[in-house]
């Protein structure tokens, strides 16, 4: 289920513009690593070249290697539409489809492989994904109504289990709590550490206390300038990144004090 | 609970500007339902001689009665009308996400204007277009089909010598209302939010795939109100039919053959100049019927668009 994934001296571009510059760092399998730093420092970019959805912007390519467990995401011949079968991902803000009911949009990836599917065999998934979730109890009474009648936070938990009900191997994050109230990043901090057990999950979070709560590795991005390329500062365990960052800017960083 | 004691309403300030622009919006607005009922009224006042006089004594109607007159045109409109939408729509549909999902940026834009300019040809050019290059054009196709698919009801024939058929008049139609439907089926597929888009991509959707998952799911009521548009231009249009159709009368699903039924705006435009007396109120009735038909169709399209309210995003 869980996969280790290990990048190379990666760059990313827009066109011609250098957007994240040489990362190169490995994710264990069945742990959650963290990426924080100050806006447009490129944490995101790179989180979507970890499933090629930054290919969808025109204009953006990469170079460099990601290997998943040691097949290259980049390599020549592989289709950036089985990535994504394989990488899930959740956005900043919830995005369940809204002209689906709760239940359609938890089918919504599986139905894209294919596969047919039995009543009670896509019944049991929509059970069991929506349990991973921790959204079962809320919504097992209105599957049928649209997915957008949700609060906030039942939205994002609504896509989570829209990502893993097609069981990926991997699970990216890009700041899904910073639309969300307090209660409801809690509730979704408590599914990441549930998730964790099957999955490799990736998090792109502005909330520095988010990072060192939920992530056993973090990396900190940062950039020199307004028009530099994003770079990878430092990346350890989160507890040795919050306490005794080896790199000066990572501690002004974590500490609040940049600039 | 004690209910809190009615404060009185202080009245907002008065501003003149506030004043003249909510009075000229209310002329406005109130403008276009006084334009519409003197319409409606128009057509129902002149309507009545043409349903009280004897059939007798009027002679478009050629012996027959009012509905029997009416009857086959109203099945004429529509149905020439229903041709020209059903070869439109999955053609407009084509385009647009042509436009607005595949083609690279400039390309899209040219074809953009191409196909506004489409709409900005007067239906004369079309009408002479459709009868003197498309008809005898088409016509080795209606033989074609005659002979080959003529146990469908609808190709049974015998073809038309010089092509002009309802078939052909529908597709001189079809031309004329692709540009509308394209232009609005575009203009809402662009309005699809990147985040339902990226959300498709990211499940692993191909991009058909995940058109089918988040652009057209968003833009469906935006195809149907733009569908209606072009029945209601297709319904109305006179000049192109007119001059592309040698219509016989008669109600018949035939699509091919020469005997067709003519439409109300075509059969008004050809008649009117040699009517007299209550043969114009006949032809009146007849306008009243196709005003009906329109706003019957409106009333449908909007209902269509209404009923899965909840699961249009817009909440």
């Amino acid at each position: 289920m869980s996969k280790r994934i290990e990048v190379n001296d990666l760059n990313v571009y827009y066109s011609k513009f250098l957007a994240v510059e040489g990362v190169g760092l490995t994710i264990e399998p069945r742990s959650v690593t963290a990426f924080i730093g100050p806006s447009g420092c490129g944490k995101s970019t790179f989180l979507r070249t970890l499933n090629r959805m930054h290919e969808v912007i025109p204009g953006a390519r990469v170079e460099g290697q990601v290997l998943v467990d040691g097949d290259d995401l980049y390599g020549p011949g592989v289709d950036p539409v089985l990535v994504r079968r394989q990488v899930g991902m959740v956005f900043q803000r919830p995005n369940p489809f809204p002209t689906m009911s709760i239940r359609e949009n938890v089918l919504a990836g599986v139905s894209l492989n294919n596969r047919r599917m039995s009543r009670s065999e896509a019944d049991e998934l929509v059970e069991s994904s929506l349990q991973g979730a921790n959204l079962w109890n809320e919504v097992k009474d209105r599957l049928d109504r649209p997915g957008s009648g949700l609060s906030g936070g039942q939205q994002q938990r609504l896509c989570i289990a829209r990502a893993i009900a097609v069981s990926p191997d991997i699970l990216l994050m890009d700041e899904p709590c910073s639309a969300l109230d307090p209660i409801s990043t809690l509730a979704i901090e408590d599914l990441i550490e549930e998730l964790k057990k099957e999955y490799t999950i990736v998090i792109v979070t502005h909330n520095m206390q988010q990072a060192s709560r939920v992530s056993d590795r973090t990396a900190f991005f940062n950039i020199a300038g307004t028009g530099k390329p994003g770079k990878l500062i430092e990346y350890d365990d989160t507890n040795t990144i919050f306490t005794q960052p080896s790199v000066q800017a990572t501690e002004d960083y974590v500490s609040g004090r940049f600039g | 609970m004690t209910a809190p004691a009615p404060t009185a309403l202080i009245p907002a300030k008065q501003r003149p500007g506030d004043r003249l622009f909510s009075g000229s919006a209310l002329v406005a607005g109130s403008l276009i339902l006084a334009v519409l009922a003197a319409v409606a009224a128009f057509l129902v006042i002149q309507s009545v001689p043409a349903v009280t006089t004897d059939p007798d004594d009027i002679s478009i109607l050629r012996g027959a009665n009012i509905v029997e007159y009416i009857g086959p045109l109203v099945f004429g409109t529509v149905w020439a009308a229903f041709i020209a939408l059903v070869l439109a729509v999955p053609v407009a549909i084509g385009i647009a996400l042509f436009i607005s999902h595949y083609a690279p940026r400039r390309l899209a834009q040219g074809l953009g204007y191409i196909i506004d300019l489409l709409a900005a040809v007067p239906s004369v050019v079309f009408g002479l277009w459709g009868g003197n290059v498309l008809a005898p054009a088409i016509q080795p196709l209606y033989t074609w089909l005659e002979q080959n698919l003529g146990w469908i009801p609808l190709f049974a024939g015998p073809a038309s010598g010089t092509g002009r058929t309802i078939l052909t008049a529908s597709v001189v139609l079809a031309v004329m209302i692709l540009p509308i439907i394209t232009a609005i089926c575009r203009e809402v597929f662009l309005q699809t939010p990147v985040l339902h888009e990226e959300a498709a991509l990211a499940l692993g959707a191909t991009r058909w795939e995940m058109i089918r998952m988040a652009v057209l799911p968003f833009g469906r009521a935006g195809i149907v109100s733009a569908s209606m548009l072009g029945l209601g231009r297709a319904l109305g249009e006179t000049m192109a039919v007119a001059m592309v159709l040698s219509a016989s009368g008669g109600i018949t699903l035939n699509l091919i053959s020469s005997s067709n039924p003519s439409t109300i705006a075509a059969n008004i435009a050809l008649s009117f100049p040699e009517a007299y007396g209550v043969n114009v109120n006949v032809l009146i009735a007849s306008g009243l019927v196709l005003f009906a038909i329109t706003l019957l169709v409106n009333t449908i399209a909007r209902i269509i668009v209404n009923r899965r309210k909840d699961f249009s995003g817009a909440n």
